[in-house]
């Protein structure tokens, strides 16, 4: 990695959890979180950590937020290491993590930042100014004053995005910080998250997701992990270019069906995934190249399945995880659907 | 990192924390019903002592008896409010607010941070324990002349007992890190053996030999017997009478000195296994 300077860097960061057996008292099991990843982060960069639910991007978090201690391997943010000096690393980051609503209920949104604000050292009158700033970004300057045990979850969630920025950390932490809002909350938050990395080119910004869109929108780079591991780490542009010299399709057939066994036997199919959607089924299909169709579609027809559509579509990031993991992003998450864009 | 950064870092974290636990202690109501709520609660607390003194004991306010458990429970108020005080704080924060993670996170001394948190606490017992004392000498008729009151000794005293509590708190608030489900139970548990062997309300005289033991291995027991002589004139445990007050103080302060440097090392160390075990973002009560 020659003398860059990174403002994260990870080398064979691993964490196992042990936790007991329901099924046999007094015995543990060990669940693999993180496994041996190693990332290095530039400062600057809008850093993405794409994966499904249970890929390890939290525990990655957590471990660089100083709040868990790896098992094995190393991390350092802002140049220091995590386990050996975490009050030092605590100085220079911000951490949110989405889908949550902590805060204290009987402080109003104001408090709640100007508190937190103040554990930083920052002036109270720069505190202010930064929290109505922040309000209006976050489309919650008319309940500065409500006491938070009155907002929504999406509010308060709002409120900790703010909290996030208010301190102005040298390496930021966003751990899926649009789940669970609407469709203009997150897309605004989305785009504060770019104007902000592009203002402070002196910050750096590591954000996770299970929202290939969002990471293929906003991230510089982006490292796909899925079981604790990370399986590529590129720029949104080249991770998609990667599958260039093949050909992505998408299909539908009427009826729910059960096509996996037929593209097994098929010559040229790479991947697919297939799932049941409004009385049809729909295929992704990743292929050698375009003449590897022809075989899918004869087989397809000989099952006496009727196609509904064919689409050649552009790879997107979602296919490069396919491509990776052999399933979708949307099945890896438990079949949830897609976060809105 | 200099030690002032750190001292600047210490500081900060101990009075915003402060004005937290001001805000979330008080903030609940409007001032008034707070003002209100804060009378009302210890001369409440004074009046159902006094019955179950008069009921159980079947004696008059005027037997001797009755200022010492008067006044060992009107200071005893600090000991739920201190020490439970501050160890709730973890549990609070990490499981009712969520925010303990994101205080981890942050660039704060946890150490003043969970005692900032403790002084909210610790100003309401105060006002409770003045208005108790107030009360048992306005209405009850306890004497506790003020020109007979040894003010000194009673500052002093409340100070390192106030410290003892504190750093007991800050014992509890490193088992809360490990066991969170259990932290009611352990704190109350606490509590309550202080109540029971500390001469709170039984002379420690009273108490079975092996339990009178633990009593006086306790600072909680030195700290009554402290201020009950500062106010009393007399600390009321036979037990304790052959000791001189300066003796009395100066095992107070040798026990607190023992509780800081315990209560710091096991708060380091369960601090250390909650970070391996990921406990800090722990949930399992709210």
């Amino acid at each position: 990695m020659g003398t860059r300077e990174f403002s994260i860097e990870t080398q064979d960061l691993s964490r196992v959890f042990r936790v007991k057996r329901r099924e046999a008292r007094g015995q543990k099991r060990e669940i693999v979180a993180l496994d041996r990843a190693s990332l290095a982060v530039e400062r600057g960069e809008l850093f993405g950590v794409l994966g499904p639910n249970g890929a390890g991007k939290t525990t990655l978090i957590k471990i660089l937020a100083t709040l868990l201690s790896p098992t094995t391997g190393t991390a350092r943010v802002a140049g220091v290491d995590v386990v050996e000096n975490p009050w030092e690393v605590r100085r220079h980051i911000g951490m949110v993590s989405g889908g949550e609503s902590s805060g204290y209920g009987l402080l109003t949104v104001e408090e709640n930042l100007w508190m937190f604000s103040q554990f930083y050292g920052i002036s109270s009158g720069e505190a202010k100014k930064r929290i109505k700033e922040l309000l209006e970004v976050v489309g919650l300057a008319d309940r500065a004053k409500t006491k938070i045990y009155h907002l929504s979850t999406g509010m308060r969630q709002k409120m900790n995005f703010a909290r996030g920025f208010l301190t102005e950390p040298e390496v930021l932490f966003l751990d899926e910080p649009t789940i669970g809002l609407d469709v203009q909350t997150a897309r605004t938050l989305r785009s504060y998250i770019r104007e902000w990395i592009d203002q402070h080119p002196d910050r750096t910004l590591l954000l996770t997701t299970h929202c290939m869109y969002e990471a293929d929108d906003l991230c510089d780079r982006v490292a796909i992990i899925d079981q604790g591991r990370v399986l590529a780490c590129d720029t949104p542009a080249a991770l998609k270019r990667s599958l260039q010299g093949e050909a992505v399709f998408r299909l539908k057939v009427d009826g729910d069906r059960d096509l996996g066994p037929l593209f097994d036997g098929t010559g040229g199919v790479e991947r697919f995934t297939h799932a049941a959607r409004d009385g049809h089924t729909e295929i992704d299909l990743i292929l050698a190249d375009e003449n590897a169709l022809v075989p899918v579609l004869t087989a397809i027809q000989g099952t006496g399945a009727r196609l509904l559509s064919l689409e050649k579509r552009e790879p997107t990031l979602e296919d490069v995880f396919i491509r990776l993991v052999g399933r979708s992003l949307t099945q890896a998450n438990g079949g949830g659907d897609e976060p809105p864009r | 990192m200099t030690a002032r950064v750190r001292g600047g870092e210490s500081w900060r974290s101990l009075r915003v924390a402060a004005w937290l636990g001001w805000q979330i202690e008080s903030n609940w109501t409007d001032p008034f019903l707070f003002a209100v709520y804060s009378v009302v609660k210890p001369v409440a607390g004074a009046l159902i002592l006094v019955f179950m003194y008069l009921v159980v004991a079947r004696g008059g306010l005027e037997n001797h008896l009755f200022p010492y458990i008067f006044v060992g429970n009107a200071f005893y108020i600090y000991v739920g409010a201190v020490l439970m005080g501050i160890s709730w704080v973890v549990i609070d924060d990490r499981e009712h607010y969520g925010m303990l993670k994101y205080m981890y996170a942050a660039p704060l001394n946890i150490y003043t941070y969970l005692l900032g948190r403790g002084a909210a606490q610790t100003a309401i017992a105060t006002v409770a324990t003045t208005i108790t004392l107030l009360f048992g000498v306005g209405v009850l008729g306890i004497q506790i002349p003020p020109g007979q009151v040894d003010w000194g000794l009673l500052a002093g005293a409340l100070v390192l007992g106030l410290a003892a509590l504190a750093f007991m708190g800050l014992l509890l608030g490193g088992a809360t890190l490990l066991t969170a489900r259990h932290n009611y139970f352990i704190g109350q548990g606490v509590a309550g053996a202080l109540y029971l062997l500390s001469g709170v309300v039984f002379p420690l005289d009273v108490l079975p030999a092996p339990l009178q033991a633990v009593g006086k291995g306790l600072p909680v027991t030195y700290w009554l017997e402290a201020l009950r002589r500062s106010v009393l004139g007399d600390g009321g445990n036979e037990a304790l009478r052959s000791l001189s007050t300066g003796t009395v103080v100066l095992i107070l302060a040798l026990s607190t000195v023992v509780l800081a440097v315990a209560s710091v090392l096991f708060f380091r160390w369960a601090e250390r296994i909650a970070h391996r075990r990921g406990l800090l973002d722990m949930q399992t009560m709210h």
